[in-house]
């Protein structure tokens, strides 16, 4: 059970940009209230490193409920700390201990490249969406009715849970692989489930399976941790189904 | 000046039509040498930059975000509106229209509203199209519910992540052409100011973020999609990021800044826990739907409450006051947002609060988790199905209905509600101010567009629920690409427009002269303590309730808060590389700028409609008073180079299909 007015020591990972090497420097916060999320306890550390004149630790974040997909800390060796189904952001004081010592570190990965401190840069991402993570329909508003084509509740509800991934990479950041695969998988599979989906359904998974690997990110091999650490708690069955789409559009490439 | 909104003659739901047959085309071999600068890529910037990248304009999108993806319009939880009438439950496009301009506050323009409502139905078939995954019933149709403000089921949803998947639809549109090459993104890049060239806009300056460099940008014309400015109050549902400089840099430069005082105070959202609060997370208004709102009816039961001497469910429903339904019966817990609020703000202000600050009324699902367990218990043939099993059943269909909004409810607060009322109070959430737009969403600067929630134009005073979404796609998908083209036709002989003029350079030194200035001021008070300020003179002076005394205590107020942050900020770091607290403090010197502004234009507007309640005007049962003799207009502001001192400039509000009334949800 937390106290009211905890002290925690931080070891927060310092890097000035993507060029010098980082560093863990060690930081004492007093006065951390369990109301507090674990970004406003960092608020907290820069107001003080502020008014100190050092320079306060960078880190991303935005909307601070657990949809938009920037924070990305990993906290004593776990993507968005110890909780279960929730962003960095969502995380609140009240899972630590009086007297506890906090690592902080930004996500590791050769497809993330450090920008500062903790501040990642996960372009990448966007790359393998411009790949071929979309379906290609003008504006145009003249389309189908949209109740034209009936779509089997079971298909869109698993269709939507795989498109709740936020893009985070806390997958990639607590895979020892450094896979990509659950981020993919959630995405081909949202439109492999999907009537909409179909025409391009191989090339699509061909290309974007194509650009991850360029980007520089590992293979899956099973381990499972990705679905654990997920904010979204998207299952790797996404994955399964990707590799079946994958091997498909090689057996049979045309549609 | 005299303001022209330039709506085209004819009958109401003709004008449109009328528009778009007749307005001017750009060839598509002319297309392809206009630039097009997009700022934003929530839903009116992503969809806007997808739809005229088809189209074949060269387009430049920008965000101060990482990723496109990220954009606030994410996280809208409710859903969308859509004249569908799927349910077949009488709606159509009028009533759409209808209920938008009522649930407004007769303060919007009809025929920018009636256009809404009619393209409505084309965004629901094109996100379709594209995969959104909306939800569904057990025949694989669409579902739809309700919002406030209305008595028609047509907001089409997906779970509390409609915002998430829009915007996911539109950002896999405009990802496309990114991948085609036919938009440029400019992720980490921050509008800094406008440039005008011979009157026209012409392009930006922005900051890369992570270089730190000051970038000039040009293009044919620049389209504004940023959102709004909720964030003047430090606490809101906004994002930590979403902020007014670019719309503000416009209005120095020229855009006309309308009606700044409508503000959105969303009824439903999870109260302040304590000092250290960074912002405010809403719970959608789907949940009123189910939820019913409530606080005791006796002192003494509000009183045992705070002390945590009492159990809000072991209270006796004849000890409740569901004020909502007390008050409104027709509408009941699905009154519009304002309204909401206010009963919300009265019912604590006189004593009946629920949580240790007193701000706060109770959201109660347990009627709900037993209607929809004994439904289910009925459809599988339970005939003696206990209580608990009722509760068990009726747990797992709200589950699947808001699963999400209760699991973020419990992270915050760490109270299970399923088992005991959400504790809920007023925040603020949407600006339906903004830049002054025409018809065609062309601001008072040539060349230059506003879309989405940075334009002022659709929502009058108050905004309806699940509308927010449906116009941010509509003015990028819908209007916006019909409407640009018939200023571009004058632009398919300017050729490429040089960043190497003095404009630019003056634009560019202007920009950095600020920044430095930000730099150097070396006081010793962080941006954020500043902020704080101005959003508390905000909250309790121009917020739920306003009145003239508070308002002149609050300009004053605001002035010397500008002048001390002057002096008295401390930016650490330097222009070079990534530097958040910087681009802060840019944000938070435009955010003392407008805060001003709306408490002039609250001031000026003596009357009360929609979120704009000034406490003086009031009927005798507490409700929002509006004058229509003197203030049937649009509050158009022009920068007049003193912020103190703006000019006034009016567009008379021209009704012409509807009947102004007195707005009654009883």
């Amino acid at each position: 059970m937390s106290s009211e007015n905890m002290t925690l020591k931080l070891k927060i990972w310092r890097q000035k940009d993507s060029f010098e090497a980082g560093k863990m420097v060690d930081y004492t916060i007093t006065g951390v209230s369990p109301d507090m999320s674990f970004l406003e306890m960092i608020d907290v550390l820069n107001d003080d490193l502020i008014r100190k004149g050092d320079d306060p630790v960078a880190f991303d974040h935005d909307c601070r409920e657990g949809i938009c997909g920037m924070c990305s800390m990993f906290i004593n060796g776990e993507a968005h700390g110890p909780n279960r189904g929730v962003t960095t952001c969502q995380l609140h004081m009240r899972s630590f201990n009086d007297g506890d010592t906090i690592y902080i570190e930004p996500w590791r990965s050769q497809g993330f490249p450090v920008i500062k401190d903790l501040m990642v840069d996960r372009g990448a991402f966007d790359r393998i969406i411009q790949a071929g993570g979309f379906i290609s329909v003008n504006t145009s508003g003249r389309t189908l009715d949209a109740n034209a084509i009936p779509i089997a509740k079971e298909d869109a509800d698993t269709a939507f849970d795989a498109a709740t991934c936020i893009g985070c990479g806390a997958c990639v950041a607590t895979c020892p692989n450094s896979s990509a695969m659950l981020f993919v998988g959630a995405k081909v599979s949202q439109f492999a489930l999907l009537p909409q989906g179909h025409p391009e359904r191989k090339e699509r998974v061909v290309n974007m399976v194509k650009q991850m690997d360029e980007e520089g990110f590992g293979n899956c091999s099973n381990i499972g941790a990705c679905e654990v650490q997920c904010p979204k708690n998207i299952s790797i069955e996404v994955i399964a189904r990707m590799n079946r789409e994958y091997f498909g559009a090689l057996v049979k490439p045309e549609n | 000046m005299k303001l022209d909104a330039r709506i085209p003659e004819g009958p109401l739901d003709q004008k449109w039509t009328r528009y778009k047959n007749s307005v001017r085309l750009v060839n598509p071999a002319n297309k392809r040498n206009i630039d097009v600068i997009i700022v934003g890529t929530g839903l009116a910037g992503a969809s806007a930059a997808a739809s005229l990248a088809e189209m074949g304009y060269r387009v430049k999108a920008f965000c101060f975000q990482d990723s496109p993806r990220r954009a606030h319009s994410i996280a809208a939880q409710g859903g969308i509106n859509a004249a569908k009438n799927y349910m077949n439950d009488g709606d159509s496009v009028y009533r759409l229209f209808y209920d938008t301009i009522k649930g407004g506050d007769y303060r919007s323009r009809e025929a920018n509203v009636h256009r809404l409502a009619e393209v409505s139905t084309n965004i629901i078939d094109q996100c379709v199209a594209q995969g959104v995954p909306f939800a569904r019933d057990y025949g694989g149709l669409l579902d739809n519910r309700s919002f406030g403000g209305t008595q028609v089921s047509r907001t089409f949803y997906a779970k509390g992540q409609t915002g998430q998947q829009l915007l996911l639809g539109a950002y896999s549109a405009m990802s496309r052409q990114i991948g085609k090459g036919n938009v440029k993104l400019y992720n980490r890049h921050e509008m800094l100011d406008l440039v005008i060239v011979n009157g026209k806009a012409r392009g930006i300056i922005a900051r890369n973020l992570v270089t730190g460099e000051l970038e000039r940008h040009s293009a044919h014309a620049v389209v504004l999609c940023t959102g709004g400015y909720g964030n003047v109050f430090f606490l809101s549902t906004n994002a930590m990021g979403s902020n007014v400089t670019a719309g503000w840099r416009a209005h120095r430069r020229g855009a006309f800044f309308a009606n700044p005082c409508f503000t959105q105070i969303h009824p439903t959202c999870i109260p302040v826990s304590g000092d250290h609060q960074s912002k405010l997370t809403l719970m959608s208004e789907s949940l009123r739907n189910d939820g019913r709102i409530w606080v005791p009816k006796f002192k003494e039961d509000a009183e045992a409450i705070r002390a945590k001497k009492l159990k809000p469910t072991d209270l006796p429903e004849d000890r409740r006051d569901y004020y909502l339904e007390r008050r409104y019966p027709a509408f009941g817990n699905l009154v519009p947002r304002d309204v909401a609020s206010r009963a919300a703000k009265e019912r604590c202000d006189a004593g009946f609060g629920v949580n240790a600050t007193g701000e706060a009324v109770y959201l109660d699902f347990s009627a709900a988790i037993m209607r929809y367990g004994r439904t289910e218990a009925t459809v599988r043939g339970i005939h003696n199905a206990s209580e608990d099993q009722i509760r068990e059943l009726g747990e797992k269909l709200v589950e699947a209905k808001y699963g999400n909004l209760f699991q973020m409810y419990e992270q915050i607060v760490a109270e299970n509600p399923y088992k005991t009322p959400m504790m809920i109070y007023p925040a603020v959430h949407y600006t339906m101010g903004g830049i002054w737009v025409d018809y065609e969403l062309m601001t008072t600067i040539p060349g230059c567009y506003a879309c989405g929630e940075a334009n002022f134009s659709d929502h009058g005073a108050n905004r309806l629920g699940a509308s927010a979404l449906m116009q941010g796609l509509a003015d990028g998908y819908f209007v916006l690409p019909y409407t640009i083209g018939n200023y571009l036709a004058d632009e398919i002989r300017t050729g490429a427009i040089s960043t190497d003029t003095p404009e630019f350079a003056q634009a560019e030194t202007a920009v950095r002269q600020r920044l430095e200035a930000l730099l150097s001021a070396n006081g010793s008070n962080p941006v954020d303590y500043y902020h704080r300020k101005l959003g508390k003179i905000m909250w309790d002076k121009c917020g739920m309730g306003r009145n003239a005394e508070g308002l002149k205590q609050a300009i004053q107020e605001i002035k010397a808060l500008r002048a001390e942050f002057d002096k008295g900020i401390k930016v650490p770091g330097s222009m070079k590389g990534m530097n958040p607290e910087l681009e802060k403090a840019a944000r938070v010197q435009d955010f003392l700028e407008l805060g001003e502004l709306m408490c002039i234009d609250a001031l000026t507007r003596e009357e009360s409609c929609g979120g704009h309640f000034r406490e003086e005007f009031q009927t005798e049962d507490g409700e929002a008073l509006r004058m229509d003799d003197t203030y049937n207009f649009v509050s158009s502001w022009k920068f007049t180079g003193d912020a103190s001192n703006p000019a006034l400039h009016k567009e008379a509000l021209i009704y012409e299909n509807i009947k102004v009334s007195q707005r009654s949800y009883k």
